[in-house]
């Protein structure tokens, strides 16, 4: 099974002190994504929130869509300030755009700040379960929209002057205790029936979150969560797993991805004396563990992570310029050499590349 | 002294009947390859900007969804950012209703946009229609009437603060939003995008000359064109505006032909693709709101009167989120013309809908088509038009290919963009942040 590499692009990279980019250009992320793809990578997250300096995620993954072929994009969506009808739209938009490389990471919002900017809700007046269950309805209309057309429900039957058959259209009806949603969607179901839900979990009430509604989680082995320690790979694991248990999950499971912040360089000394310079100008705070080395030795790492059963790893190029291009061109060429990840890509949609299987419409013979 | 310059926007077939569907050319309506094809002709054709309209529900009539038509379509800015990334010049304008966003979301988004398509991002800000929309969305139907308008202006007013923030810290409170915090954005490459109205009451005219670069209007008859365009024109001086600052775009169609004879019979043609049997009988039950589906389409106009309880305002009425409904503000008396007009030439339902619904703007060569639009614009009718072709992917090129180079002929066409941004293709005057002003 190949290890899947990731690459989660945030800025000009994910140590506070990266030296500033042109990050308002298209040019420049659309560069990042390429990069990516030159790597072989099976997604590119792109980071985002409505309270961080930054150009909306969506609309960076639909830019470098049509200059991509193979990659899967996945921006981020904050599930308590959107619209989950629009989000569906916008994410089903980005599937037809790249012929089904599309995917989102689902995030929730316990920001005051950032809901000031709404000025809608006060979400410290809600406790982080209700706040992680409507981000579970959120992600359930989005799927619910995207099967509401069925593949064939555009018939253009001459004979009965009829450019779809309603029949196969359908409502989907969710009544939640956030919102309500009547369908169906405006946009015909996306080329991978179903895109690709994401979500980055620490601790418990994520993991359930995951394990509700994603394909795909993103854990923090050797990292930090809210509530201290996440334990190594197998831990993180565990967790998800146990979470999938407790929700009973019906669906197979996750594929757990672990993160890892990186300093590459040709030399153990060069990478960490990297991180130790930039932390004199400002320290970096994670909550993925950071790694400060060669690309051999970070495919140890990495090695390791495949052994202990994850799915594969999403990197953060602590300084996109110059970790980015050795994420993709020093330690994407070793883990292939180790037969760790693919060759070549092998698929032309990002549940292709995940082994995923376009999955059957929900509302396949029922009635509208 | 220069030629009054004509300004082109291509709109993307809509989800109406405009659209045919039914000729062979008709290819997919969500394929990006129709978007791109779209974009690219437009831009080949050196049009000032694209335009999409938005959907946020699928129309009903008489309970179920409505099927005759064309539908299904992208998120809006969505497929507008990826148009970005197969064009270079030609503006990408959207409808993003104010109803069912949230300012500061919509103000990032069409940032976003105008930075990632270096300056050519413009919003049509429209208000949404009706309860059955809010279906949809969180808050439901939960806006009353009067305030939909207000909230659209707050909407656009509350998007330029926030753009006018350059990235800073803002207070809002306005009968609509009560917002805090610092806006996600510098300056967008454009200052603000361009901004669309479409209206036509004393209300809508007022608000355009105040704040839009663009009004989009329904005025395609040259003398109520220029009776419109002097009356909105005039109101730009009060605001400190010239009037190069807002440009006046009817809607038009268009079919050519080799010959007139050509081109009538062309139009002819697309007019029974356009009003199917089916469609024919749809339109009525519109006006009659209720079902007709025992009418014969070739038969004589209904001899009834419509329904007239449970008006469109109702929420009840038999067609569901369809703004030309609100056209038939006196149903009875529509009725009645379309019979009249019915017995006066011998024609049937469906010929009548026709009469009444599917002229086109534009019928000719495109010798003629040019001389009209030249004409049109020469004669402040117009700053040009939002040309609507009615086939996707490729109804732009024949307007492309054969009649642009007539209109650069005369002289009152751009030969390549003259700006950067879509503002300075259109002419505008740049954007000044408030606080300058």
């Amino acid at each position: 099974m190949t290890f899947h590499l990731a690459v989660a692009l945030n800025d000009t990279g994910w140590h506070p002190a990266a030296p500033p980019g042109d990050t308002l250009d298209p040019d420049f992320w659309v560069a990042q994504v390429q990069e990516a793809e030159r790597g072989l990578a099976t997604l590119v997250t792109l980071e985002d929130g409505f309270a961080r300096r930054g150009l909306d995620s969506v609309l960076i993954a639909l830019r470098a869509g049509p200059q991509t072929s193979h990659v899967g994009l996945v921006p981020t969506v904050v599930a308590t300030h959107t619209e989950p009808f629009h989000v569906s739209t916008q994410i089903a938009t980005l599937d037809w755009v790249t012929r089904g490389r599309a995917g989102e990471r689902i995030k929730v919002s316990t920001d005051p700040g950032e809901a000031e900017l709404f000025g809608r809700r006060d979400p410290a007046a809600e406790s982080r379960e209700a706040l992680f269950e409507e981000a579970t309805d959120h992600v359930e209309v989005q799927r619910r929209l995207w099967d509401s057309w069925e593949d064939d429900a555009e018939i253009r039957d001459a004979s009965t002057n009829r450019f779809v058959d309603r029949d196969k259209l359908h409502y989907v009806d969710f009544v939640g205790s956030h919102f309500a949603v009547r369908g169906p969607s405006i946009t015909p179901r996306p080329p991978q029936g179903q895109p690709i839900v994401t979500a980055l979990a620490h601790v418990d009430t994520a993991y359930r979150l995951a394990a509700r509604c994603a394909d795909l989680v993103f854990t923090t082995p050797d990292g930090v969560g809210r509530d201290g320690p996440t334990g190594d790979a197998a831990t993180t694991l565990r967790g998800v797993r146990s979470a999938e248990a407790e929700i009973g999950r019906s669906e197979e499971p996750t594929q757990v991805l672990g993160d890892l912040i990186v300093f590459l360089d040709d030399d153990a000394t060069a990478a960490s004396t990297r991180w130790t310079r930039l932390d004199g100008e400002r320290t970096l705070r994670s909550d993925a563990a950071v790694f400060a080395g060669t690309a051999d030795e970070l495919a140890n790492r990495l090695e390791g992570w495949a052994a202990a059963g994850l799915a594969g790893a999403r990197l953060r190029p602590a300084v996109a310029d110059h970790d980015l291009p050795r994420i993709t061109r020093d330690l994407a060429p070793e883990l292939a050499r180790r037969g760790l990840t693919r060759t070549a890509y092998e698929a032309d949609t990002l549940r292709g590349l995940l082994g995923l299987e376009k999955p059957a419409d929900r509302y396949a013979g029922a009635s509208s | 002294m220069t030629k009054k310059q004509i300004h082109l926007a291509a709109h993307f077939p809509g989800v109406n009947n405009t659209t045919v569907w039914s000729d062979p050319a008709s290819g997919s309506h969500i394929d990006f390859s129709s978007f791109e094809h779209f974009a690219r002709s437009a831009e080949r054709g050196l049009f000032d900007f694209l335009f999409l309209a938005e959907g946020l529900r699928l129309r009903e009539q008489g309970g179920k969804i409505y099927d005759l038509d064309v539908m299904g379509r992208p998120d809006n800015v969505s497929i507008l950012q990826a148009m970005a990334a197969v064009t270079q010049h030609i503006g990408l304008a959207g409808t993003v209703n104010s109803t069912f966003n949230e300012p500061l979301d919509v103000a990032r988004k069409l940032a976003s946009l105008d930075f990632l398509s270096n300056g050519r991002a413009a919003w049509n800000v429209v208000t949404s229609w009706d309860e059955f929309t809010g279906e949809n969305f969180r808050r439901g139907g939960y806006l009353p009437k009067e305030k939909r308008y207000l909230r659209a202006k707050e909407m656009l007013d509350v998007a330029k603060r926030l753009w006018d923030t350059d990235g800073g810290e803002f207070d809002i409170h306005t009968d609509q939003f009560d917002i805090t915090g610092r806006f996600p954005l510098p300056r967008s490459p454009q200052g603000h995008p361009v901004i669309i109205q479409a209206g036509d009451s004393e209300e809508g005219r007022e608000f355009a000359a105040s704040s839009a670069d663009a009004i989009f209007t329904r005025h395609g008859e040259k003398e109520a064109g220029q009776e419109f365009y002097r009356d909105v024109k005039g109101r730009l001086a009060k605001f400190g505006r010239r009037e190069e600052d807002l440009k006046i775009l009817p809607a038009a169609t268009f079919v050519l032909g080799d010959t007139e004879e050509e081109a009538a019979e062309n139009a002819r043609e697309v007019q029974y693709q356009q009003v199917s049997p089916a469609t024919a009988i749809a339109f009525a039950e519109q006006v009659w709101n209720r079902d007709l589906s025992d009418i014969d389409p070739d038969g004589p106009v209904p001899s009834f009167d419509p329904v007239t309880e449970n008006d469109v305002d109702s929420g009840q009425h038999f067609s569901k989120g369809r703004a030309s409904v609100r056209m038939y503000r006196d149903p009875v008396a529509t009725a009645n013309e379309w019979r009249e007009l019915g017995e006066a030439n011998g024609w049937s339902l469906r010929e009548v809908v026709i009469a009444k619904n599917g002229r086109h703007t534009f019928v000719g060569t495109p010798q003629r088509v040019a001389d009209t639009i030249d004409d049109f614009v020469q004669s402040n009718a117009s700053d040009g038009f939002v040309l609507v072709p009615h086939i996707t992917p490729g109804g732009m090129d024949p307007f492309v290919d054969q009649v642009v180079p007539l209109l650069q002929e005369k002289g009152s066409f751009r030969s390549s963009y003259e700006g950067t941004t879509l503002r300075e293709n259109l002419g505008l005057s740049p954007v000044r942040a408030l606080s300058q002003s």
